[in-house]
């Protein structure tokens, strides 16, 4: 009795773990009004200087976005958004044109310095090249010199759209389109900034690419865009992260990430996602609504997805593979943690069109606190995929009982060749393996964090190095005293 | 999505109980007639299923929205018993034989409800609600949710007949208690029966449902059965379904499980042209197990859905699922498992598992094994998987002598009998897995029971295999 008594002490503690990168910074932000109109896009296309046919494509996303409606099958609820009261647009103010360090507002750099991402190329982590995002624009890309060598183009999608017209009009929206679903339409029409990188034919990039987001502003949406082009025989290893500020009111993210991977191309693209998971109370936190896809259009070719996902109020998020070419490979890695009162409802979409197809998903989810947990994955294996290959494993632990956990896995099998497994468990963290740990004088806290990073390890092998660290430590922090 | 002004089977479905509710209502009980007004407010209010539905979305029905079948059914004079119109291929075990025939009880006129020695009651629903107004009331309409679609509102507002048992407090029933249900109608039927089962405490009960049609017209069966499994008691339910391939069958079962009780269904589909079983078990009393298995084999185009949801809404209930199926030609079959573990249903221990093989290119398998857990204590997982026969155990009997279509024999039907070894009655086992080897060599399909007996082929029934080359 003590024991369980000593356990949920120590669970609370764990899962009360504090959001270090609730800050807020003071920088001046030119904003558009609140509300989204034809003018607010106008006014978002006008003020990035865009092209006649990027403002076209943004009113064809408008229009069919006001055709629908906010998407209800996700295992979540969250009080109907009002998009009259947010602003579509939001970016630190501009002094001038940025070409060297010294020109980002200190502010700015302050910031990023404090959220462990030097922009500072001397002082980086060797080898990550950073595209920092705030709010709604990009204010730096590193190492663009280095790749540039190289024939890669890493920049922001704005410059990407000034520069690079040809590839952007060729890709954007080839693997996403903006009729794809109610966010997909919304961020067509608003996207304000993202990330944009073309990788050459036979170029495996030599750095890892990176691309850090953070809300700063108050009522803002952040609306990201994010397309990624893997050419003949390339390689490609991609970073994601994200912070915000801690705020009462719920704030809405709804990026997009299109990958396409040509023959024989490779891109590995990884995310740990820490935006502000709202308070203790459920208060607050951001809505994370993003539609990430990844088309494997050549032969041979492979999108490998993995995803850390321990903040957000309410996530809503499929990182899908388009497996077109023969022989091409998909996979899905993804530890998902709720805690508090926060809800989940992530997975994968694994299209198996080309033969010879092969796709892995591998999920755990972790619920703590009051928070709702759900996997939920589709495994399509068209007439024309032969010989395809899945294997799927979904496991779910909980943490308390308050939480929920739950599966929804959708597998359709449409020809006689092909073998698609699927294999689910959920239960409860092993008191057996808390008893063995402790009795070898590891206290509770830390046997609680190494059984959930044991059970959490084969998704985070998958991550680079430094990003491994980063999610080991929080993954400890979002369980901290969660355990009983 | 059709409008409802384009379902023209809801429009004849509302218009007829408009014109009918007082004929429908004759002899009832004023519950029954509150029902059907309920359930008929419903289906003005919501649609027939359609894709649009989450849980519709692989099983079609729109076709037979355009319709307009016969719902003035008539009860089928009797003049011949039941041996003579129908030959149950299931025999040698000791059964109660009761019938359904076009959607009606089937009996004597003086033999309606049937009382037996030990208390036992088996006969029609209309009969039993006459007669045992007070048990009736009680129970009917205590389980089944009108609310779950549009067909279980129109089931309880059109349904005309179907079957009463009763088992009494400490009774153990020795014989299987079997349904046939028969249909043999001419003409384009929409058929809505509904079947009431109550098992009294410490009670046992063994049931054999069987939907069985002997010609070949199209018709649309609308079947809601409610068991109650009152505390410690133990019933069996094995189903088989073997229907005519335009034929179309929903299959709604709704079982509550009070303390201690167990239940164990099996259910059988060799043929049916679109057959949707829905088992809903709602294990209500700390205790509860129940263990649910289906087999199914389809071909042709036919069309196969089982869908299972089972709440443990307390805790320390235990169940299990396993549902396997072979689909050849261009069969489609779908699997929704949904386990719902409720706050604080602790201990419960949860296992769902569905298998298929498909046969040929043009078949296809939806499965979705769900599961919803709100407490921590618990074990549960689910497996699914679509994949074909080993082919190094096909390899290695071929290596044996045994020719490749046997081999092939041999390990669908060891694919199945995982499922078909469940099956408590003896003889009923052994019939029903010589039913399997027949469909899977073709053989068993509506032809059999035709009167012209066209095509009975007459192969030995067991597998000609030297065992001692193995």
């Amino acid at each position: 009795m003590d024991n369980e008594k000593n356990m949920n002490k120590v669970l609370d503690e764990v899962t009360s773990g504090e959001y270090k990168y609730g800050f807020f910074t003071d920088i001046e932000t030119e904003t558009a009004p609140k509300g989204l109109t034809e003018d607010t896009i106008r006014f978002i296309s006008a003020k990035k200087n865009e092209p006649e046919w990027m403002l076209e494509y943004r009113l064809k996303a408008y229009k069919h976005w006001l055709k629908l409606e906010e998407p209800k099958w996700a295992h979540v609820k969250y009080p109907k958004i009002n998009f009259e009261e947010i602003i579509f647009y939001a970016a630190p103010k501009k002094k001038k044109q940025l070409d060297s360090l010294d020109e980002v507002d200190p502010e700015l750099l302050d910031t990023f310095n404090k959220l462990g991402i030097s922009l500072d190329e001397q002082k980086m982590l060797a080898g990550v090249a950073v595209d920092a995002v705030i709010d709604s624009v990009s204010v730096k890309t590193t190492f663009q010199e280095t790749l540039s060598k190289h024939g890669i183009i890493f920049c922001s999608i704005s410059d990407a759209v000034q520069n690079h017209p040809d590839l952007v009009k060729k890709y954007l929206g080839s693997v996403v389109p903006h009729t794809d679903n109610y966010f997909a339409a919304l961020n067509a029409a608003v996207f304000s900034d993202g990330s944009f990188c073309y990788i050459p034919k036979g170029v495996r990039c030599p750095i890892e690419l990176s691309t850090y987001f953070r809300i700063n502003a108050a009522n803002t949406g952040q609306f990201e865009r994010t397309l990624l082009i893997a050419d003949d025989d390339s390689y490609v290893s991609y970073l994601e992260g994200c912070t915000a500020p801690q705020r009462d009111e719920n704030q809405l993210h709804a990026a997009v990430v299109e990958i396409v991977a040509l023959e024989n191309a490779e891109v590995k693209y990884s995310t740990v996602q820490n935006w502000y998971p709202g308070n203790k109370e459920g208060k607050g936190g951001i809505y994370n609504f993003v539609t990430k896809r990844g088309a494997c259009r050549g032969n041979s070719s492979k999108i490998s997805w993995t995803q850390v996902e321990t903040g957000s109020a309410v996530t809503w998020k499929y990182p899908s593979c388009l497996l077109l070419g023969d022989n091409s490979i998909g996979e899905f890695y993804s530890v998902a943690v709720t805690n508090n009162y926060q809800q989940a409802d992530t997975g994968t979409k694994m299209i198996h069109i080309g033969k010879n197809t092969k796709s892995t998903i591998i999920s755990k989810g972790i619920s703590a606190g009051f928070s709702n947990n759900s996997y939920r994955g589709l495994v399509r294996v068209s007439k024309k995929a032969e010989n395809s290959r899945n294997f799927s494993q979904c496991d779910s632990l909980l943490l308390g009982d308050k939480c929920g956990a739950h599966t929804f896995p959708y597998i359709k099998t449409a020809n006689n060749s092909s073998i698609v497994e699927h294999e689910a468990t959920t239960s409860k963290i092993s008191e057996d393996q808390l008893f063995y740990c402790q009795q070898r004088g590891i206290d509770m806290e830390k046997a609680i964090g190494l059984i959930v990073n044991g059970y959490a390890k084969e998704v985070l092998n998958k991550l680079p190095m430094e990003f491994a660290v980063e999610a080991q430590k929080l993954l400890a922090i979002t369980l901290e005293g969660s355990v009983g | 999505m059709l409008n409802k002004t384009e379902n023209i089977l809801q429009e004849h479905l509302l218009e007829y109980y408009k014109v009918n509710k007082n004929l429908l209502n004759e002899s009832m009980l004023e519950s029954v007639g509150n029902l059907r007004d309920e359930a008929f407010e419903y289906l003005k209010n919501n649609n027939l299923p359609t894709n649009k539905d989450e849980k519709w979305r692989s099983t079609n029905l729109e076709h037979l929205y355009s319709q307009t079948p016969g719902l003035d059914y008539k009860p089928t004079e009797y003049k011949k018993s039941l041996e003579e119109i129908f030959i149950c291929e299931v025999h040698g075990f000791e059964a109660k034989r009761f019938s359904m025939l076009n959607g009606w009880y089937y009996s004597p006129e003086n033999e309606k409800l049937k009382v037996f020695e030990n208390g036992l009651i088996v006969g029609s629903i209309i009969e039993a609600q006459k007669q045992y107004p007070d048990l009736f009331n009680e129970h009917f309409n205590s389980v089944a949710d009108y609310k779950t679609h549009g067909l279980t509102a129109s089931n309880a507002a059109l349904f005309k007949d179907g079957l009463f048992v009763y088992v009494p407090d400490n009774v153990v029933v020795e014989d299987t208690i079997q349904l046939i249900k028969m249909i043999n109608k001419e003409d384009n039927m929409f058929i809505n029966s509904r079947n009431l089962i109550i098992l009294g405490k410490n009670s046992e009960l063994s049931f054999l449902h069987c939907d069985d049609s002997i010609n070949h017209s199209p018709s649309l069966l609308n079947t809601v059965t409610e068991f109650v499994v009152s505390e410690n008691a133990h019933l069996r339910i094995n189903k088989l379904q073997n229907l005519n391939d335009s034929t179309t069958l929903i299959n709604s079962t709704f079982i509550k499980q009070h303390k201690n009780s167990s239940t164990k269904v099996n259910v059988i589909t060799y043929n049916g042209g679109l057959i949707r079983n829905e088992l809903f078990v709602d294990l209500v009393g700390e205790g509860a197990d129940a263990d649910l298995n289906g087999v199914y084999l389809m071909d042709k185009k036919q069309h196969i859905d089982n869908q299972v949801f089972v709440n443990h809404a307390v805790p320390n209930c235990t169940s299990s699922e396993l549902f396997k199926g072979v689909l050849d030609d261009k069969a489609s079959g779908v699997f929704n498992g949904y386990i719902f573990v409720a706050r604080d249903a602790q201990h419960t221990m949860a296992f769902q598992q569905n298998n298929n093989i498909l046969m040929s290119s043009d078949a296809k398998i939806d499965t979705q094994p769900f599961l919803e857990i709100y407490a921590d204590d618990v074990k549960c997982s689910h497996g699914a998987t679509v994949g074909q026969l080993d082919t190094e155990a096909l390899f290695y009997m071929k290596q044996r002598g045994i020719s490749h279509d046997d081999a092939l024999l041999l390990l669908m039907f060891a694919f199945t009998a995982e499922v078909t070894s469940k099956i408590n009655i003896e003889a009923l086992r052994l019939s029903i897995e010589d039913m399997i080897k027949k469909r899977l060599r073709g053989e068993l399909s509506i032809c059999e029971k035709c009167v012209l007996h066209c095509s009975v082929p007459e192969y030995p029934m067991e597998f000609d295999i030297d065992m001692s080359k193995i």
